[in-house]
């Protein structure tokens, strides 16, 4: 589950799930959602992802971050993740398809995801991240 | 939380707990109200003001411009300028999109010839202006040619066949800052940026045309080259994914150093290094590549820009001249009141004085241009910097109308099309890539600019030189 919250300049979101794997894989649904339609964009290309940080907050900012360095770099839009958390530390497959503007009803280019408002927390067996992003 | 009108349109935040040096803001009593009701909100921009107030090498104040509104680490509207010896360097005072700002250029043309050609104008900067989210520029360059674009800015691009010298002379720093460090840039910035150089990007990017509607200042306006019912051609983009890259690599880079050297902050985005450090050296080398790209950026957009208006009206590529190109989002290395300073502006432009080395030549008498984005719907301002301006703000300016409404908010109140519909009625030809996107940057979403202007204006911050009125707009 995730929901997208009130900032003047930018955008916030706040995600969560019963595992940390989904809070994250539902933060990143939230930023797909601001940068296109997600229902448009197909899990059809497979790629590598994995990244480490100090500590579970900071994880998440990278986690998003990589995603915008396939978007640009390799140019794919990716929405579906299987992914492994351990620690500090997150490995695994994304999936999703080459970025097309009509095809996937694109909106605004999301620039970074940043450390204001950022967090991580558990809070009755739930897990929960939240963090800005800048746009 | 002690807040006071320390003279009309100036208000100051008294220090209180760690604060080393008071809150400084430019504004007016409804602009100030609305900051006050926000306290209670998560983000807030006073909140930010007094975060930075309270970080370490912070001179005189921590200071917010008339358009101040929420952002990460510092407001947007923010100025913050540090002892180079005891200050910090941080990624929440520059942002994700270093160097983001404004290029205008004079078409050689006026309003009413526009007007005969509005929409195939705008269907032509539309068709090749590379913008959205995933357009591609026209250069595409392998990772020694993007190198070549951190040492050497606007003039790679210029070299390339996009633009001309005099395109230079009228950008700020001549588009090219000094103390670019490529190898501080890591591979992935680089690899970001492959075909994004020459792209508008998205959110509040746009292009564009205007026609000058207001002269307030005859001396100032003569001496930009600026005549009524003149059309310009306005540009606000930054540096494209490769400054994205620089502050992210940097949030964990900058955090370790934090810890190193043991610097508390009360917000973590206002992650940073001190100024005079290894960490904080290799940032601002990192940071003045990514200002350079931003240049290059803009400048490629530019010539596409004059390329079209040559095709549509005729007119010869000299024609299509330069007022000013400056940023919003930088660092600078500065020096006021016989102190090296680095100067933070996180959506503040700067805006010089008369008679400072820094403006060009033409312009030196009267201050350096302060180009103000508006919104697609009201109007853009031109100023010039002043010497109040000098004294007390470290010669900054407000950079746009500022945000009051978030972009959810925003899209619940209007929709793309009828926004669209309701310009044209105006006589405005918009068109975006994205129908949210246009809904999200509405008129109705953003301060009265014509406000905000004025409390630079009246605090003789930047002093009103024209206004400007929107024909065509190009959003990402």
């Amino acid at each position: 589950m995730y929901k997208l919250l009130e900032h003047e300049a930018d955008v916030g979101i706040t995600a969560s799930g019963k595992t940390w794997e989904e809070a994250f894989s539902e933060g990143a649904a939230a930023m797909l959602s601001i940068m296109a339609e997600p229902s448009k964009v197909a899990a059809k290309e497979e790629i590598r992802i994995q990244v480490n940080a100090g500590d579970k907050a900071a994880l998440f900012v990278e986690f998003l971050n990589e995603i915008l360095f396939i978007r640009d770099a390799k140019g794919l839009l990716l929405k579906k993740f299987d992914v492994t958390i351990k620690g500090n530390a997150l490995a695994g497959k994304a999936f999703g398809e080459k970025l097309d503007q009509k095809k996937h009803g694109t909106k605004i280019e999301v620039k970074a995801a940043t450390y204001a408002g950022l967090k991580a927390w558990e809070e009755k067996g739930v897990k929960h991240v939240q963090c800005v992003l800048d746009v | 939380m002690d807040i006071y009108e320390v003279k009309q349109y100036v208000w100051e935040v008294a220090p209180f707990g760690d604060m080393v040096v008071p809150g400084r803001i430019y504004a007016d009593h409804a602009i100030m109200d609305s900051l006050k009701q926000d306290l209670s909100r998560e983000w807030n921009a006073l909140q930010q003001v007094i975060n930075v107030a309270s970080l370490p090498g912070i001179e005189k104040y921590s200071l917010a411009m008339s358009d101040v509104h929420p952002g990460y680490g510092f407001p947007i509207g923010g100025v913050g300028a540090f002892d180079t010896s005891s200050g910090l360097i941080m990624v929440g005072g520059i942002g994700f999109d270093v160097n983001c700002g404004v290029r205008v250029m004079r078409a050689g043309i006026t309003k009413k010839d526009v007007l005969a050609k509005q929409k195939e104008l705008a269907e032509a900067l539309f068709h090749d202006i590379p913008a959205g989210l995933g357009s591609e520029g026209d250069l595409r360059l392998n990772e020694n040619q993007i190198d070549e674009v951190l040492t050497r800015g606007a003039e790679y691009a210029i070299e390339k066949g996009y633009g001309t010298e005099d395109d230079l002379k009228h950008t700020e720093e001549d588009g090219c800052v000094d103390g670019a460090l490529p190898e501080a840039v890591s591979h992935k910035a680089k690899e970001r940026q492959f075909k994004q150089v020459g792209t508008l990007g998205s959110g509040n990017h746009y292009l564009e045309v205007q026609y000058v509607s207001d002269i307030y200042d005859e001396k100032a306006a003569k001496a930009f080259g600026l005549v009524k019912d003149e059309v310009l051609v306005s540009i606000h983009c930054g540096s494209r994914a490769l400054g994205h890259q620089v502050g992210t690599d940097y949030l964990q880079t900058l955090e370790k150093a934090m810890k190193k050297y043991g610097i508390k902050v009360r917000e973590r985005e206002l992650v940073g290094a001190p100024f005079d450090s290894p960490e904080g050296r290799e940032y601002f080398g990192a940071v003045n590549s990514a200002i350079n790209a931003a240049f290059a950026n803009r400048q490629v957009i530019a010539h596409l820009a004059r390329k079209v208006f040559t095709r549509v009206f005729g007119t010869g590529e000299d024609d299509f001249t330069q007022l000013y190109d400056i940023g919003h989002n930088t660092a600078k290395l500065e020096e006021h009141g016989g102190k090296k300073l680095i100067v933070h502006r996180k959506g503040a432009t700067r805006a010089f004085g008369p008679g400072s080395k820094e403006v060009p030549s033409d312009y030196r008498k009267i201050g350096q241009p302060v180009l103000i984005g508006g919104t697609m719907g009201t109007c853009s301002y031109i100023l010039h910097g002043t010497e109040t301006g000098m004294r007390e703000t470290f010669g900054s300016s407000c950079h746009g109308a500022g945000r009051v409404m978030s972009r959810e908010a925003a899209k619940r109140q209007w929709w793309g099309e009828s926004l669209q519909q309701q310009l044209a009625k105006q006589g405005i030809v918009v068109l975006g890539h994205s129908k949210s996107g246009l809904a999200e940057e509405a008129p109705g979403a953003y301060k009265d600019v014509d406000q905000v202007v004025n409390v630079m204006h009246e605090t003789d911050i930047a002093r009103r030189v024209v206004k400007a009125l929107p024909l065509v707009n190009i959003k990402g």
